[in-house]
């Protein structure tokens, strides 16, 4: 019995209808065997002369074809290797474009990657006017580029400017703008997609279409820009610097996409050759390992984020948030544009309102991008009620409470609330520095409490911590990593302690920062060796975004907690004492205009500081190692006190809420060639200076050994999948997590990966 | 099917409206739409109510919005209400809000709906001001025009005089008399005097203003934060004066008759923003969902005279109707709140309840007799707290209610006057 093939064929009236379903997958891919079946279908077309065109259609409806099957990257052995299969692709492509049968592609759903691809070298698109049908070019995600012909055909379908924007983007265009934009030649009711785009081949193939057409309406402008070399050298060439600006030189997929822009409009063998080549080397290189772990990583853990088995979440189609504050309002906003109805509760009517007109600002944003349009604008906002009383909360399933950060006070709100609440409602907390147990202290049912810890801004960070005790209920935990899921984040189960895990590993990073001052660093060193190191913001700047006061009261929270290890640094507690509170206060270790805008370092800073005006020179390497290593230190005691189950737990939390662009666990070579046998290298050059610094690597890296940078083996098995994402090379038994890790209530990892 | 089945009858659970705004002021940036957009959302989250179980909404407004007519349904498509509530729009002039109330109550008592939403909004700041018929007929013109030159000719046919806007007028169409004319010529022919006026609409603003301090009326308001984000929010009625006296209202002209006339700005209801909505459900459904009626609809009954005779009166027929209907007296009743559109209205309409010929006219042997004073507005009424015509029949509905539970009464009288002479009046039994 065969098993079914991924594209079957159906001949009628000679017109030959491809339909691709991808047999037991929810998306059609681009997989070797997929090439292999459809190779051996268009050959069979081409040499059947009843058949004078074809249409290409999905069999599986709101979905087209979503791009190249990723695990095929994983398995190029080298540059070589990874080039060969883009050729491959290009000449497969060249096939369908130059062949003698004409092909039609009617696209309902997304059409990403390899479908894109696929679709610029038919003869002609259809697009379904359907909110699902979507293009986009998402490979530089990924540290790719497009690599079957998309930085060839796009730009001169869509010109230049167009072309560069989706490439360089990945961005998602829509049907509507896709038809605009040429990239697809007409655009109908999904109901009669499939007829017209029969009636389209055979017009094809009758002749009355031509097969080569330009329906692009061009401005005399984009004409001047696109169609001279000129022109076409002024927006390369500006490309190149905003692509600089934007990604500090951290993403090679950038200007390697805009060199290949650049060579389709030169020689075209040369121009598929260079993607081709460009391709290939990008799929070796150590971003897009990274970006490709990550991948898998966040969809792994989407699957399974750390819960127990049979761990069923409530439904939750409306909430309360108490607090209307910077927090509540974001919450708010986000929960408002999922379209979950949000009961918004403080203490006053002017409250109310401002934390109402922060819910607005957030969903303006969506209104002035077009994102959404007015009357989607008037519904999200009319979601959010305000309210002074406990009014509207009888029957919510879940109560997000985000109130002043002081223990008293949410003990308050926690009875008050309860008092209203159904007895099956989930409460959880938003703070970022109080013990989830320590709040539940207040609580009549202690087991429905869990902390749902945002970052902040709540619209833009993508992580969530959801934070359980060793009491909270797993269906409790499922309800708020549901609801995380929903409102869009990436979902991290982490441990009850102080500072959860973000908030934990960047005291020690922020307090070495302080000691850093303390030893004559100058503030702009400090920032731009961080962010060479590839966070997007230095360590000062993130001081000064976060305010002094919520860093240094966090500090003061981590020290407590960890007196052995974190020590806060006092000195920048003497700046948040000073009265320079950051961006907030408008002054801070930079200076602010009155409209907010960074005007440069506020030098009368330094008096507070050990060194005073006397600056010391430390090599930015040295400088990464000392603040690096200070956080990944930490975030591995988190893993081995059990807060995170995993360390790719570990990497996601630190990617996603910080930033950090190294992983903790990284399985590939880093640019930092040694990767963690350089920290333990590093102590062993140079020893602590002062009795303050405290960094000491982690045992468990002496033992670390990075992967050869080829083999990331492809996760083909669930227990790989588990050695993927898991630590082995640490020499970290279950044994050694200790009671800290508590069973049942989260996924810990123990010896049968599938126990729980 | 009737109103008073036992175990069936039709509940109010809760009331719920906007502060009222005078035109132009606080609530102009919002619509009609917008405001029986927010009175009925906190009606729903305030009651803790599962919006799937809404069966319908009913809404009245009397100028309605020439872009979304059907006030109703675009209220009803709001995120928080299933797309399944089925909707429609009343309109009966000053009384459509208790057209719509009793709609949904005709429904629910039909076996057609448990549960209900009803209630009305009105934007007289935003008030749809039309072309002059020569204006519109020439757009017309042109846009059905074949060629440039048709078109050019079409629009040359406009003359300066078409230019002039058409605004809507609240006068009778049959009779010519605005609303005030006609309670100008109410109050020479029952003799009402300027005094008596004034000292109503004193009463109105003194009332209301005691309602606002001690929380009474602030506690069916759902406060409204200004449209552009900017600014306190509206958490009170904004043309109750708490500091009104009888001297200043003396010292007001009379707007509709400058020679002889009584009514003044002062005694007559402003133009006015505001929705309001109230929750209806039958009684066995409402028990069984967990939710406690504060009162019953225990009668109601509409009732019309020629406009042209005394616009305002018709109360005066419908209130003997529902009395007679739920097989009460006046005298039974433990609160009457009756729309302020005129002082000299009321006035007249209670002169009426105690006049032979009106009661005749009604149907009845005798009259209905004096109404108490002391239970009469006791919360103030649509002169001091403004009436936006579409909304103002569920304000009196939520106020009697709630005051009524909170003085322990047992049942309750409203009247709504409305132009083209129709009246409504309706009896209340607490739960």
């Amino acid at each position: 019995m065969n098993t079914p093939s991924a594209v079957s064929l159906v001949v009628e009236d000679g017109v030959a209808i491809l339909t691709f379903d991808l047999p037991g997958e929810s998306v059609n891919k681009f997989s070797p065997a997929v090439i292999e079946a459809f190779t051996a279908v268009l050959a069979h077309i081409d040499a059947d002369p009843a058949v004078q065109a074809a249409v290409l259609i999905s069999g599986k409806p709101g979905t087209f074809i979503a791009g190249a099957d990723i695990d095929q990257f994983l398995t190029f052995t080298s540059a070589d290797d990874a080039a060969k299969a883009s050729a491959f692709g290009h000449a497969m492509f060249d096939r369908i474009e130059s062949g003698r049968v004409p092909v039609v592609v009617a696209v309902d759903g997304a059409c990403l990657g390899g479908g894109l691809e696929f679709s610029l070298a038919c003869a002609y698109r259809i697009a379904a006017d359907s909110p699902k049908t979507v293009f986009a070019l998402p490979e530089v995600k990924l540290g790719l580029i497009p690599g079957a012909g998309g930085t060839q055909r796009l730009p001169h379908r869509v010109g230049l400017t167009a072309a560069l924007d989706m490439i360089l983007t990945g961005k998602n265009v829509r049907a509507k703008k896709a038809l605009q934009l040429g990239l697809v030649d007409e655009m109908v009711h999904p109901g009669i997609l499939r007829a017209t785009a029969i009636a389209r081949a055979r017009a094809l193939a009758a002749g009355t279409i031509p097969r080569r057409r330009d329906t692009r309406r061009r401005s005399i402008g984009s004409r001047l820009l696109e169609d001279t070399p000129v022109g076409r050298a002024i927006v390369l060439s500006q490309a190149r610097k905003t692509a600089l600006a934007k990604s500090g030189g951290h993403y090679p997929a950038l200007p390697a996409a805009i060199d290949a822009v650049h060579a389709a409009y030169r020689d075209r063998a040369a121009g598929f050759a260079t993607e081709a080549r460009l391709f290939g080397a990008l799929a070796m290189s150590p971003v897009c390992r990274e970006l490709m772990f990550l991948f898998y990583a966040t969809t792994l853990l989407k699957k399974e984020p750390g819960l127990p088995a049979g761990a069923t979440a409530l439904p939750v189609t409306r909430l309360g948030v108490l607090g209307t504050g910077f927090m509540g309002a974001g919450i708010a906003a986000v929960s408002a544009q999922q379209g979950l109805a949000v009961r918004f509760k403080d203490t006053a009517w002017d409250r109310v309102g401002q934390g109402i007109k922060a819910v607005r600002d957030v969903l303006n944003e969506g209104l002035k991008r077009r994102h959404i349009t007015r009357v989607q604008f008037a519904d999200q906002m009319s979601l959010v009620s305000g309210t002074v009383d406990y009014t509207g909360f009888g029957r919510l399933p879940l109560v997000i409470e985000a109130v002043f950060e002081d223990l008293a006070v949410k003990h308050k709100v926690v009875q008050e609330v309860e008092a209203v609440l159904p007895p099956t409602a989930v409460l959880a907390t938003n703070t970022s520095t109080i013990p989830i147990a320590r709040i539940a202290e207040a609580s009549a049912r202690p087991e429905r409490v869990v902390g749902m810890h945002f970052f902040s801004p709540v619209h833009k960070m993508p992580l969530l911590e959801v934070i359980v005790t060793p009491q909270t209920l797993p269906d409790v935990a499922a309800t708020a990593v549901e609801v995380g899921k929903k409102l869009g984040k990436t979902v991290i189960v982490v441990q009850d302690a102080p500072g959860f895990y973000v908030n934990r590993i960047l005291a020690p990073y922020i307090a070495e920062a302080g000691r850093l001052l303390d030893d004559g660093v100058s503030i702009e060193a400090l920032d731009r060796a961080m962010r060479g190191f590839g966070f997007p913001v230095g360590p000062i700047t993130l001081i000064d975004e976060v305010g002094l006061d919520v860093a240094t009261k966090s500090g003061g929270i981590m020290s407590a907690a960890f007196p052995e290890r974190i020590l806060a640094s006092a000195a920048l507690e003497k700046v948040a004492a000073s009265g320079r509170l950051g961006r907030k206060g408008k002054q801070g270790f930079y200076a602010y205009d009155a409209r907010g805008k960074r005007t440069g370092v506020d030098a009368s800073v330094y008096a507070l500081f050990r060194a005073g005006d006397a600056r010391t020179n430390l090599s930015a390497e040295t400088i990464v190692d000392r603040l690096a290593l200070a956080m990944v230190n930490e975030a591995v005691r988190c893993l081995e006190d059990g807060i995170i189950r995993s360390a790719r737990d570990g990497d996601i939390g630190a990617v996603f809420g910080i930033g950090f662009r190294r992983s903790v666990g990284d399985r590939s070579a880093t640019s930092t060639p040694s990767g963690p046998r350089r920290w333990c290298g590093v102590s062993k050059r140079s020893p602590p200076r002062t009795a303050a610094v405290r960094i000491r690597p982690r045992p468990s890296f002496a033992g670390w050994r990075p992967r050869a940078r080829r083999s990331i083996p492809r996760p083909a098995s669930r227990s790989d999948r588990r050695e993927l994402c898991s630590a082995p090379s640490c020499s970290i038994s279950p044994a050694s997590r200790g009671s800290s890790a508590s069973s049942g209530t989260t996924g810990s990892p123990s010896a049968s990966p599938h126990a729980s | 099917m009737t109103l008073s089945t036992p175990g069936r009858r039709v509940a109010i659970i809760d009331g719920v409206r906007t502060p009222f705004a005078k035109a132009g002021t606080a609530l102009k940036g919002f619509g009609a739409i917008e405001l029986g957009k927010l009175a009925v959302a906190e009606l729903v989250h305030r009651t803790d109510l599962d919006p799937a179980s809404v069966d319908l909404l009913a809404f009245g407004t009397v100028i309605p919005s020439v872009l979304a007519p059907n006030i109703a349904r675009e209220i009803a498509l709001m995120p928080l209400l299933p797309k399944g509530v089925q909707a429609w729009s009343v309109s009966r002039a000053c009384a459509s809000a208790n057209q719509a109330i009793t709609d949904a109550a005709d429904q629910i008592a039909l076996g057609h709906a448990e549960v209900a939403i009803a209630g009305g909004a009105e934007s007289l700041s935003n008030v749809p001001i039309l072309h002059s018929r020569g204006f519109s007929d020439a757009l017309v013109a042109a846009s059905r025009a074949k060629s440039t030159g048709q078109r050019l000719a079409a629009l040359a046919a406009i003359r300066p005089r078409d230019l002039v806007p058409v605004t809507p007028a609240i006068a009778e169409p049959t009779t010519g008399e605005t609303m005030g004319q006609s309670a100008e010529k109410m109050a020479k022919l029952n003799g009402i005097t300027r005094e008596a006026q004034d000292a109503l609409a004193l009463a109105s603003h003194l009332h209301a203003a005691a309602g606002i301090a001690d929380g009474r009326i602030g506690a069916e308001l759902v406060p409204v934060l200004p449209a552009d984000g900017r600014g306190a929010p509206l958490t009170a009625d904004n043309g109750v004066r708490s500091d009104t006296t009888a001297a200043q209202l003396a010292k007001l002209k009379p707007v509709f008759d400058r020679r002889y006339g009584t009514v003044t700005a002062g005694n007559a209801s402003p133009l006015t923003d505001g929705g309001a909505a109230v929750l209806l459900m039958r009684e066995d459904a409402a028990k069984a969902a967990g939710f406690r009626p504060k009162a019953y609809i225990r009668s109601y009954a509409y009732a019309a005279l020629d406009p042209g005779e005394q616009l305002l009166q018709a109360p005066v027929l419908a209130a003997p109707l529902a009395l007679q209907r739920a097989g009460l007296t006046l005298a039974d009743m433990d609160l009457v709140e009756m729309h302020e559109a005129f002082a000299a209205q009321v006035l007249s309409n209670l002169a009426g309840f105690e006049s032979q010929a009106w009661a005749e006219r009604a149907g009845e042997t005798k009259p209905l007799g004096a109404v108490d004073r002391a239970k009469l507005n006791v919360l103030g009424g649509s002169i001091a707290i403004g009436h936006p015509f579409g909304a103002t029949g569920a304000r009196v509905t939520t106020t009697l209610v709630n005051e009524l539970v909170r003085r322990g009464g047992r049942y309750g009288l409203m009247t709504v006057c409305a132009a083209g002479g129709l009246g409504f009046s309706m009896v209340v039994e607490a739960a």
